[in-house]
This record gives structure tokens, sequence and C-alpha cells, in this order.
């Protein structure tokens, strides 16, 4: 009797740990499976970033002072920037509208900034007239170079209304 | 005459080759034209029976197929077109103009493309409101009804992505919208704009990718989506057949029955 013992106790210790392993195994496979999931979603995401863009620089040189009279809303289509010059001062606006990205248009009839895509309306100080737009257009730090010209960096927001004195 | 060309085909049915190809057998039997399908790697997705009524214009319009229709025309031209055109800032543009003005029957491919689009969305919404409104997408049908989803939404963003092309003023600026509107996403919507037009402006990486999108890994998508479709209405028990409506068959009321054992 006493031999009939041992024996089912070491095959339950064996069953015990057999069935340990088989779950380490399992978990280890699920879990090396997991990190080369995530290492390969990592991958992808990496690669389909690009790390360098032919983009035009965010900084324009919008030329000399002179070229924007008093009372002028110019719009630089290559740039999509408005530059407006009012008793005030100098500032620039972001031609794209908050809405969904299309370029706005100066109205110089009807006093004010229209977009063609949905209809939103600005004031010649990007202040929202009409239309879904959620936001006004936002003025774009705006400076003047050691060579007189007016500078714009269009990665730059800055608060309304602040205008550049000259 | 006629019994000449029967011979000949009698004679090829039963060359070696064709029987390596065709191996369901020479026969009208039951069995044969059942194998004839089965056998077959394209057929065997469909099912072996089909009741006759159903076969007929009134039970289905032949609106999922039609569709199936406009997508391979769409395959077939889509294929056409690469070959004249070339996905690139300054090439796009011009390519296209060069297909509908000084390419033989450039102008027929593309209009057979843009047209065949067109009526691919329209078909696809046809086809869900039919089975819609005879409700063919209840149980056991649940599963391919969620597939037609997808394949709806893989064929409005096979339109989206081939609205870019062109590289004209409509394109650039319905893109803009268009990746403007995935910014909305809250938290990575940037993100994904970013990723989408590999830059944060259209240009010529966002033309690349979503010609990459367009010709290669939408359709290949929309196959395997169409191959479920397909298979799953053999699965599900064949097209959708009302009880009150005559000819409903056993079959149907077999496997609801089965359907409410296994539940």
């Amino acid at each position: 009797m006493p031999t009939m013992t041992t024996t089912t106790e070491t095959h339950l210790v064996r069953e015990g740990s057999e069935l340990d392993r088989r779950e380490f195994f399992t978990k280890l496979g699920l879990g090396s499976l997991g990190v080369a999931t995530a290492g390969t979603l990592a991958f992808y995401y990496q690669y389909l970033s690009p790390n360098v863009l032919f983009e035009p620089s965010p900084i324009v040189n919008a030329g000399a002072l002179d070229r924007y009279p008093l009372g002028s809303v110019t719009l630089d289509v290559n740039s999509a920037i408005y530059l407006v010059h009012l008793a005030e001062g100098y500032f620039s606006l972001s031609a794209i509208c908050t809405h969904l990205g299309c370029m706005t248009a100066w109205k110089p009839e009807l006093n004010m900034i229209a977009c063609p895509c949905h209809g939103s309306r600005f004031s010649e100080e990007g202040q929202k007239l009409a239309g879904p737009a959620p936001r006004p257009l936002p003025w774009l730090k705006t400076w003047m170079s050691d060579d007189g010209e007016l500078m714009v960096d269009r990665s730059v927001t800055i608060p309304q209304f602040q205008f550049l004195r000259v | 005459m006629p019994g000449t060309i029967e011979t000949y085909f009698d004679k090829l049915e039963r060359t070696r080759v064709w029987r390596s190809i065709f191996r369901s057998g020479k026969g009208t039997s039951t069995l044969h034209n059942a194998l004839a399908i089965q056998q077959n790697v394209f057929l065997h997705l469909f099912p072996t029976k089909v009741r006759k009524r159903m076969l007929g214009l009134g039970a289905t319009w032949y609106l999922g197929t039609l569709t199936l229709g406009t997508f391979i025309v769409l395959v077939v031209t889509g294929i056409l077109l690469m070959l004249y055109y070339h996905p690139s800032v300054p090439r796009a543009y011009s390519d296209v103009k060069d297909l509908q003005f000084a390419v033989s029957s450039g102008l027929f491919l593309r209009n057979l493309h843009r047209w065949s689009a067109h009526a691919m969305v329209f078909l696809a919404f046809a086809h869900m409101f039919r089975v819609f409104y005879r409700g063919a997408y209840r149980a056991p049908r649940e599963f391919n009804w969620v597939v037609g989803v997808f394949l709806l939404l893989v064929t409005l963003l096979l339109s989206y992505t081939g609205y870019l092309l062109p590289w004209d003023q409509l394109a650039y600026w319905a893109i803009t919208v268009g990746t403007n509107i995935s910014s909305a996403v809250p938290l990575i919507g940037d993100k994904i704009r970013f990723l989408l037009l590999g830059g944060h402006l259209v240009n010529a990486n966002a033309l690349l990718r979503f010609y990459v999108l367009h010709c290669v890994i939408l359709p290949l998508t929309a196959v395997v989506f169409l191959a479920v479709h397909f298979w799953r209405i053999r699965k599900d028990g064949g097209l959708y057949v009302r009880e009150s409506e005559p000819g409903a068959a056993s079959h149907e009321q077999q496997s609801s029955n089965e359907e409410q054992k296994t539940r």
C-alpha cells in the first residue's frame, strides 16, 4: 500500500509541473508574439513618418514695406498669407480657412476675406463674420529683417491685434 | 456542321490535358453539375444549387452582381490607365490630359473608369437598401452584412483616393478638405493626417501615397472582403427567401432549426 501512495504522489507532482511548464511556454509564446506585434507596429509607424520633408520653409520674406500701402490687404498665393497694413501697423494673417483648410481670398468690394469652399467670411483682422469656421484666422509672427523687409513665420501664431509698428 | 463541332468538343473534353484541369468529369447528372461548381477554385465560393426563382431579376435586381461587374470594369480599365499615368507632381496632370487627348481610346478608358466608379458607389448603396428592406441582413446573415459595410467603406475610400490622382484644382482642394476632416479625430487626428499625406501639405508624397492606396492596398483589401462576402452567401444558406414567399424551401427551415439547436 505505501508504494502505491508514492506512485500517485509522484504522478500528481509530475502532472502539476507539466501543466506549469505548458502554461509557461504558452505565456512565453504569446508574450513574444505581442512584443513582435508591437515592434512591427512601431516599425511601420516610423517607416511611414517621413524624417526629411521637401516642403517650403515656414519663414517667408514678404519683401519691402512699401509694397503694402496703408489700408491694403495683400494675399500671397504661394505662401497662403495675407499682409495687412492698417493705421495701427502691419500684421500678417494665415489665409488657410480654419474650417477645413481651403485658401481664402480677399474681396475688396465686400471689404472682407471669403472662403470659396464652404462660405466662411472673415474681417480684414481675421475675425469670423459668418460661416462654419470655428476660429478666427490666426495672426502669424511678423517682424522686420535687418534689410528692412517684412518677414513672416507661418509656424508661429501670435495673439490677435499685436501690430508691427514701424 | 454543328455535329462536327460537338464531336470536336467531345474529343477535347476527353483529352488528358482537359481532364487534368477539369476533374469533375463529363456528364449531366446532378452530381456532375455540383462537382463542376464545387471543384472550381473560383466557383466553389458559390452554392452548388440555387433556387431557380432566385436567378430571376425580381429576386435581387442583380444589384450585388452589378456592383461586382463595375468593380471588374474598374480593375481592368484601372490597370490600363496605370500604363500611361505617372504619380508625380510634374507628370500627373499632363498624363491625364494626354490620356484624354493623345492616347488612342484613352478618353474612352478614362471615362469608363470614372463612370464605373460613380456607378459602383450608387449600386453598392442600392444593393444595401435592397438587402435592408427585404430584411436579408437578419440572422444568420448578420456577419455578411458587416462584411458588406466594410466593402462599402473600401468602395468609398477607393473613390476618395482616386479623386486626387488627376492632380487638378478640384482634386487638390478635395483632398485638403478631406484630410483636414481626418485631423478632427481627437488626440491622434493630426498624426493621421501626417501619415496619410506623408507630410504637412498635399504634395508629392501625398500623391504617391494615394496612388499606392488606390492601385494596390485598397483593391487587394476589396478582393479579400469580396471573397468572404460571396462565400458567406453559400455558408448562410444561399440567397435570402422570405418564409411567406412561394418555394421558401425546406433548406431555409432546416438552417434556422439548426441555428435554434445550437443556441
